[in-house]
Parts: C-alpha cells; structure tokens; sequence
C-alpha cells in the first residue's frame, strides 16, 4: 500500500509541478465548451432581406410589416427590380422577396445568395413561414422536441465531452507512459520489486481523478452558463461519463504499449483517434448523411456511441434503459482495449 | 547464501531477435563484492546482457542467477536484491532530489526511519545536503549521475548493475563517480558495470571483452595486458575487437 501510495503521489506531483499541461488540460475543456457553445453556433441570425413590390396592398403591406418585425431577419427595405440584382451580388442582403399581384392574387418569389448553403437554406425556410402566415394556406405547425430553442450548444456539448475525454485521458495518458519509457524511469520501475500491474494502474489512477474532475467542471458549466436543462438523469450522465472515462485511459494504456516516443504517441492519439472522433462521431456531421462506409467506419468510433447516449441522456432527458445498446457497446470496448493493452505490455521481451 | 557463491553465474546465456542473435553463448561467474567490467564497442550485446541478468528480458537459451536466484524463473526475487542505474541517469525531473530517493526507497520496502537515516547519511558523503530540495530536472548532469547511482543503491542492495554510467560526463567528474563504486564496493556491494571508456577498464577488479555478441576475453585487467603484451586496456581491446562485424 505504501508503496501504491508513494508512486502514486509521484505522479500527481508530475501532473502538478508541469504548469503549463496543467493549465492547457483544466482550461482547455472549458475553453472548448464555451466557444461551442456561444460563438460557433449553426443558428442563422440577422438574415438580411429586401422585397420587391410591383404594386402595394394590404396584403404585401402587412408582409413586410412581419418581416420588419422578426428577430431573425434584418429588412433592409423595398426596393425596384432592377437594383434587386446588384444587391444580391454586392452581398447586401442575403434574399430577395418578389411579391407580384396580378388579377387580385400575390404570388411571391424568394431569390436566395445560396454561396452560404447553411444561410440560404435557413433564410428560405425563414421566409416562406412568414410568408406563408399571412395567405389563405393553413399554417404547419411544427414542434421542436428536447431543444425548443435550437440551441447549438444542445448539440455541442455531448460531442465536446466525447472528445476532451479521448483528448485528455488518451493523450496525456499515452505521453505520460512513453515518457518514462523515453527517460529510462520506466526500467528502473520494472527491475523493481513493483507489480507490472501496480505500475499500470499507478499510471491510470491520476489521469482518472483528472479527468473526473474535468467532467465536473464540464457538467457544471453546462447546466449553469449554457442552461442545459438539468434533469434526474445527472447520476446516469456521470455513471456513462466515467465508463467512457475509462475506456479512453485503455486507449492511452494501448497506444504506450505500441508506440516508444512522446511525438509518436502525440500523433497517433491525434490522428488515430481524436479526427476520427471529430469527423466520424455525429458530433459535427450527422451520422445519417454520411456514406454507408463511414457510417459503418463510425461504429468502431467510442465517441459516437458516448455522443449518442450522452444526447439521449442530456437532452432527451430519457431514462438509463433507452441507452443501454451504447453502454454496452462502451463496456465491451472497454474490456477488450484493456485486455490488448495488459497483454501488449509484456514487460520482459 | 553461501560466501564461496558467486553473486553473478551465467552458462551459455543467448537472446536472440529473429535472426540476429544479440548475445550469443556467453559463459563467466562475478564474485561478491568484485567490482567486474563488462566492456564492448556499441552493438556488442553489453546492454541486452544485462537487462536478461535484471529480469527484464528473458533469455532465449543458457541459465544464469543472481544473487542467487534463477533469472528465468525467479526475477521477482532477484528484483529485491539488485539495484540498477540505466544509461541516461534516469530519475524524475519534475521531483526534487530528496523525492526521488524517497520514492526509490519506498518502492524497496524501506520504512521511514532507515530512509531518513540512510538518506541523509548518503547526501552528507556525496555533499549534496544543500541541493536535496532542487528539482532534479534543474541539477548538473554530474549531480544527476550521482544521485542516480544514490538511487540506485539506496537500499544497500547485493548487486548493482550500472548500464553506461559515465557516458556523456567530464573526466573529473567520472574520476569522482568511480570513487563511489570503490566505496560501494568496500562496504560489500557487487558491482556490474558497463562501459566504453577504456580508461576505466583499468578501475576494475575483472574485466569482460564483449565482441559481436560473444565474450572474447576475461581476466583481470593486468593479466590481460600481460597476455597480450601492450601497456594499456585500450591496446587490449583494440586486439580483442579487431575482427568485430557490427561495431562502427
């Protein structure tokens, strides 16, 4: 016990005394939560709009009365047919309204700049609500579930977690391990009376406690700055955290068996595993709309079923039996990461 | 153990990776408390030798023990009984001087007392009192090498095994670093060095030639000059060595 206990104050004070890992790994994954979940947003705001009227009546009147009032369209005026053109190409306004009365009936045109795709789609779906309140046409009535607002940060945060835990455990995890193989301390440990596995678990046991308490900074910031709705289910977020927790510290334990420098390890955990956790976890690009290769590449993804539970959890709100396939999966994971890492860390050759 | 026993005995000890064979059929006995050389150019096999006797690899053919202990199937003995000192003065950079022996006692089961006891003992020696608070990534190389070997035999192992532990430090201060192994030495500590400085081949009570693997020569470092008829060990190996494939 002692001898566990002295290792593993060994390792804090490692973790501790480097400052600089120390401030990148606590500030980073706040860093991260609040610029996904404030400046990037996939929302379309203050989408700019001009109409072209060809004669005014009530109807075209209290159109662009609407538009004027909408929060997320910014009317830029009324404008001729001719200028609508230019304002178009000079970026002025992002679309353009055309309401045309003929023989008492409006019939309308929506011209929209789609060099943005997001914005046009977004504007054109803006547009034609509004339009579409004022005539004879019965209104859609749609309802957004689990995130009324559309929040982005709704659906940052999961895939932000599943990728500061792969960062932080995977890598610092695997340069921690290959550090001492670099520096030689490692061989003096294993010529010791110590446990190959004490050595291990040594090595995991600092990085856990880092990482739980990132997860706790992490959560805490979500349901207070980002005001994800806190739910019952907070005890089956952490249980589901710590188990991806854990399963990203035996890809740290796997990739120091593999690789024997620092850089290495560096790159195969940024490569290997945190691109695909970008790409390929729905975090940023839906699984769905991906080709049926990726999609099957994306299952081998721990991130993606961390991501598909933790929305499940998070956002829906629903209970633990809804993710139990995810938990599973990650157990399985797991189970068979830490088996290959034990085994590939034979410490005789 | 029995006082006639050898501390180290090896018969036929082999490794090899795939087809190159690192270390081949090497045969020789160290007694206790003789300070023995274990001399070759780089590549010779000095380092992978050693590292079978520590039990951390295993031999592909031959026996040996030490300390009494069979290397294949009682490391975890042995690992009680030796101390080692790696190539590059291996020690944690990010703890202090006093960290790092504590850490190293405490992994050999020393308690409290006889750590404080033996520590400050050691430190007074080596004049290292002042610097035990400085972050070892901080201290002179030569500061490091001692405190490494200080790590290393903390805990008044039977055996120490040092893997190059001169490399990349100044005359004076290796000059220095010997006079630990000498004192270790008197106080009843066996001790395995390797090394590719010639010079030091002369410290030593025995000396082995490792060449591409084998063991060409064996004897104490007079009787080798004598036999070969040359005034100096760098003489000697340089004939030992003449015909070796793998050195640079």
């Amino acid at each position: 016990m002692s001898i566990l206990q002295s290792l593993i104050k060994k390792e804090a004070l490692h973790v501790f005394r480097d400052r600089r890992t120390m401030v990148i790994t606590l500030l980073m994954p706040v860093l991260l939560l609040l610029l996904f979940g404030f400046a990037i947003s996939t929302e379309v705001n203050n989408v700019n709009v001009v109409a072209v009227v060809d004669r005014h009546t009530d109807e075209t009147r209290e159109i662009i009365e609407r538009f004027s009032v909408n929060p997320y369209i910014t009317f830029k005026g009324v404008t001729d047919n001719s200028n609508a053109d230019n304002l178009l190409r000079t970026g002025t306004t992002d679309a353009v309204v055309v309401l045309k009365t003929s023989n008492g009936r409006l019939s309308t045109q929506i011209i929209v700049d789609a060099s943005n795709t997001t914005v046009a789609q977004a504007s054109t779906a803006y547009i034609r609500g509004i339009i579409s309140g004022s005539d004879m046409m019965s209104p859609v009535l749609t309802q957004t579930l689990y995130n009324p607002q559309l929040k982005s940060a709704y659906n940052f945060v999961p895939g932000i977690m599943g990728m500061i835990f792969i960062l932080i455990c995977a890598i610092m995890t695997s340069v921690s391990i290959v550090s001492e193989k670099e520096n030689g301390t490692m061989d003096l440990l294993l010529v010791s009376p110590v446990r190959p596995g004490t050595v291990i678990l040594v090595k995991l046991i600092p990085y856990f406690i880092l990482s739980c308490t990132i997860l706790a900074v992490m959560l805490i910031i979500s349901y207070t700055v980002l005001e994800l709705p806190l739910s019952s289910s907070i005890i089956n977020v952490i249980l589901l955290s710590i188990i991806y927790i854990i399963l990203s510290l035996s890809i740290g334990l796997l990739v120091s068996t593999v690789v024997d420098t620092q850089l290495t390890a560096l790159i195969v955990s940024a490569v290997v595993f945190m691109l695909p956790v970008i790409m390929l976890s729905g975090m940023i690009f839906p699984i769905d709309n991906m080709p049926v290769v990726l999609q099957w590449l994306s299952c081998i993804i721990p991130a993606r079923w961390y991501t598909a539970a933790m929305r499940k959890l998070m956002i829906q709100q629903l209970e633990i039996n809804y993710v139990l396939q995810e938990i599973s999966i990650l157990l399985s994971m797991t189970g068979l990461l830490l088996l290959f890492a034990l085994k590939k860390f034979n410490t005789r050759k | 153990m029995e006082n006639n026993n050898p501390a180290i005995s090896v018969r036929d000890l082999t490794k090899k990776f795939g087809n190159f064979t690192a270390v081949d059929h090497i045969s020789f006995d160290v007694g206790k408390g003789e300070i023995f050389g274990f001399l070759g150019a780089n590549g010779a096999g000095k380092t992978t030798a050693m590292r079978m006797l520590c039990g951390l690899s295993f031999p592909t053919s031959g026996q040996g023990q030490v300390a009494g202990y069979d290397i294949v199937s009682q490391s975890e003995d042995i690992k009680r009984h030796i101390g080692y000192m790696s190539q590059k003065f291996s020690l944690y950079g990010e703890l202090t001087v006093i960290e790092n022996l504590r850490l190293f006692s405490s992994i050999y089961g020393m308690n409290r007392q006889s750590f404080r006891h033996a520590s400050s003992r050691l430190l007074e020696e080596l004049e290292m009192t002042d610097m035990q608070n400085a972050l070892v990534k901080d201290i002179p190389v030569g500061w490091k090498q001692k405190l490494a070997f200080l790590s290393a035999t903390i805990h008044s192992p039977e055996i120490v095994f040092l893997d190059e532990p001169t490399g990349g430090v100044d005359p004076v201060t290796r000059r220095k670093f010997w006079e630990l192994i000498y004192k270790a030495s008197s106080d009843g500590m066996t001790v395995f060095v390797t090394t590719h400085y010639l010079d030091e081949a002369e410290y030593c009570n025995r000396v082995s030639i490792m060449v591409d693997g084998h063991i060409n020569a064996l004897d104490a470092p007079a009787a080798l000059k004598q036999r070969y008829n040359v005034s100096s060990m760098d003489e000697v190996f340089r004939i030992v060595a003449k015909d070796s494939t793998r050195s640079d």
